[in-house]
């Protein structure tokens, strides 16, 4: 089959790789209709995450129909599924109390011991998305396995188009996690920093929930898609953020702060500089600017959702004022089962539309170029759908 | 000529020579302090868990016990109930399914079984082991016999964790050994040793209890 492949920073091509089969019980085989490149996907293209080998095949936004199933697989040859991005088995202690991407039994074992050295404990399998996650090869690619099968695809009915659905795999709950993570009640503010993707989800999200939004980046486009959602903008390059939003909310600051930015944080601001010259040579510290704005705005007893990934140490982090104003941080891998059915329900109903985000629609073996745009013009590619086998 | 005078020029200093003994010998020193000063805090670590041990297993201590076996164990959490985890356990030929390392467990005879296990660079060994102890659901101890090739002991313990939430499984091993210390380090490189090997065949049989099936990322049977 042909597979989007990683090969070092800026690296990745279509290459031709063994297609997959049936390995396990729980096992399934999806061919791909649709398959996104996710922000993530830039922090593996950046070459910021540890434990990628040459030649892993990435992708961990798809969907497709079923062609293949093992024989304690619940699913059907022809069903059109999407699959989370988080592999979870079910039945350990974390999945049965719905904190999917914690499983136990997902990330295989030899993988395990990276993980518990670098972070305590192993988290569970994640498609593409290297070997600390298991290694699993992704959705970029025409055929993907899917194991446990009967725990994570979500069956699609008939009436819904994959673009309508397609960020059921990881933008569109991870968006909605970050604003559950919030904890909005009624009349709070929340401000998200970054409009990419899992941004505007959580603008849309917290819209949704009730709250009043204040959206951040400095991508024209993206804060004009922001504000298309209901949400109030702030340009970073045009304004000071923190006094910006100190007068917006009366001299309070944000009841809840969103981080959509994540371990590579864009701007000229004197921390973000050292920053990113320490992430150049390479000793391993995340970019953390905006989460570092984020703590420093919110309001007294506020909560910070932190959906941006990191992947390491972060420098000069303001403990002290997460202690002094007694704020909560809460994070981590989106538990994107907990999530599927009911985000389902509200797109079928009509409540919530995803397809605005797409601005590229290209077939498989023009990947690498997606990558580079995705990267390079931020402003015009917001989203990027892959449709393999065409 | 200039040759004979670069000569003169690169005429090692008293220095040049003095310089790297110094820093040989100091470097002597220091591995010499640093050993005695080891052994003191062993001692004293001994003598502290003499006089108020905690609550942690003996293979979480920070000085290994004395006598010359090492000590090694893992405990895992798995979502069933007791009966079934020690049941699937006291079969012995289920062991090969999830132990990658076992290559066959045959049952001698009652209590007695032969185990061959895989050791570093494609060396076996076999373990002649006998129960010693045994309590239904609960406890299975083995030991091995003279002549087996790894002298050793160890025991597997089974409780219910709290609330309902399944099983506590603890194994521990201790063992001489072959080739000493230099060979449990040689054992370690090639991730045969059985702290590694018992960690991670823990993980497996939790996997394959909760879950019927053994995570894998291979896209292919035999790949």
């Amino acid at each position: 089959m042909r597979a989007l492949t990683w090969h070092g920073k800026h690296d990745v091509r279509v290459e031709t790789v063994p297609d997959p089969e049936i390995v396990n019980p729980r096992d399934a085989i999806i061919e791909v209709t649709a398959t996104a490149i996710c922000g993530s996907d830039l922090h593996l293209y950046d070459g910021v995450i540890p434990g990628m080998i040459a030649g892993d095949v990435l992708g961990h936004e798809f969907m497709g129909r079923v062609v293949d199933a093992g024989p304690s697989s619940t699913l059907k040859p022809g069903e059109r599924v999407v699959v989370p991005f988080t592999i979870a088995c079910g039945h350990c202690f974390f999945c049965e109390k719905q904190q999917f991407s914690a499983c136990d039994n997902s990330n295989p074992v030899a993988k395990q011991d990276i993980s518990e050295t670098l972070y305590g404990h192993a988290m569970s399998g994640l498609f593409g998305y290297s070997h600390l996650t298991g290694g699993y090869a992704g959705g970029q690619a025409e055929y993907v396995r899917v194991p446990f099968s009967d725990v994570g695809p979500i069956v699609i009915p008939d009436g819904l188009s994959d673009e309508q659905v397609l960020f059921l795999s990881d933008i569109l709950p991870t968006g909605w996690m970050a604003a559950d993570n919030a904890d909005i009640e009624q009349g709070d503010t929340v401000a998200v920093w970054g409009c990419g993707p899992v941004g505007l989800f959580a603008v849309q999200s917290a819209r949704i929930m009730g709250a009043r939004v204040i959206a951040i980046d400095h991508y024209p486009r993206r804060l004009e898609l922001a504000r298309g959602l209901g949400a109030e903008v702030i340009d970073f390059e045009q304004t000071s953020v923190l006094d910006a939003l100190m007068e917006m909310t009366g001299g309070i600051g944000p009841d809840a702060v969103i981080d959509a930015v994540g371990m590579e944080s864009h701007g000229f601001a004197v921390d973000n500089l050292l920053d990113a010259a320490k992430q150049r040579i390479g000793i391993g510290a995340d970019r953390g600017h905006a989460l570092r704005e984020a703590i420093m705005a919110c309001r007294k007893g506020g909560r910070i959702s932190m959906p941006g990934v990191y992947g390491g140490f972060l420098d000069k982090f303001p403990l002290g004022a997460l202690m002094e104003k007694g704020l909560q941080l809460r994070t981590g891998q989106t538990h994107v089962q907990h999530y599927t059915a009911d985000l389902l329900r509200r797109i079928g109903e009509g409540e919530i539309d995803t397809t605005f985000l797409i601005s590229h629609r290209l077939p498989l073996e023009q990947a690498p170029e997606g990558y580079a745009n995705f990267k390079d013009n931020q402003n015009e590619w917001t989203k990027v759908v892959l449709h393999p086998g065409q | 000529m200039e040759i004979g005078s670069r000569t003169i020029h690169r005429r090692p200093q008293p220095g040049a020579i003095l310089g790297p003994g110094l820093v040989l010998a100091f470097a002597a020193g220091i591995v010499l302090l640093s050993t005695s000063a080891l052994d003191r805090r062993r001692e004293y670590q001994r003598a502290r868990l003499a006089a108020y041990p905690d609550s942690a297993p003996p293979r979480t201590r920070r000085a290994p016990p004395s006598g010359r076996k090492a000590l090694t164990g893992h405990t895992v959490t798995i979502n069933r109930p007791r009966h079934e985890l020690f049941a699937f356990w006291r079969d012995f030929s289920n062991l090969p399914t999830f132990m990658s390392n076992v290559e066959k467990v045959i049952e001698a005879e009652p209590g007695r079984s032969i185990w061959t296990i895989a050791g570093p660079v494609g060396f076996s060994v076999d373990l002649d082991t006998e129960i010693v102890e045994e309590r239904q659901d609960e406890l299975i101890a083995w030991r091995t016999l003279p002549g087996s090739d790894v002298e050793a002991e160890g025991r597997i313990t089974f409780r219910d964790a709290p609330d309902g939430r399944g099983t506590v499984v603890s194994a521990e091993v201790a063992y001489r050994p072959p080739g000493g210390e230099v060979g449990r380090w040689i054992a370690k490189l090639f991730q045969r040793e059985p702290g590694i090997q018992g960690r991670r065949e823990l993980k497996r049989f939790k996997m394959l209890m909760e879950t019927g099936e053994i995570a894998t990322s291979a896209n292919r049977k035999n790949s």
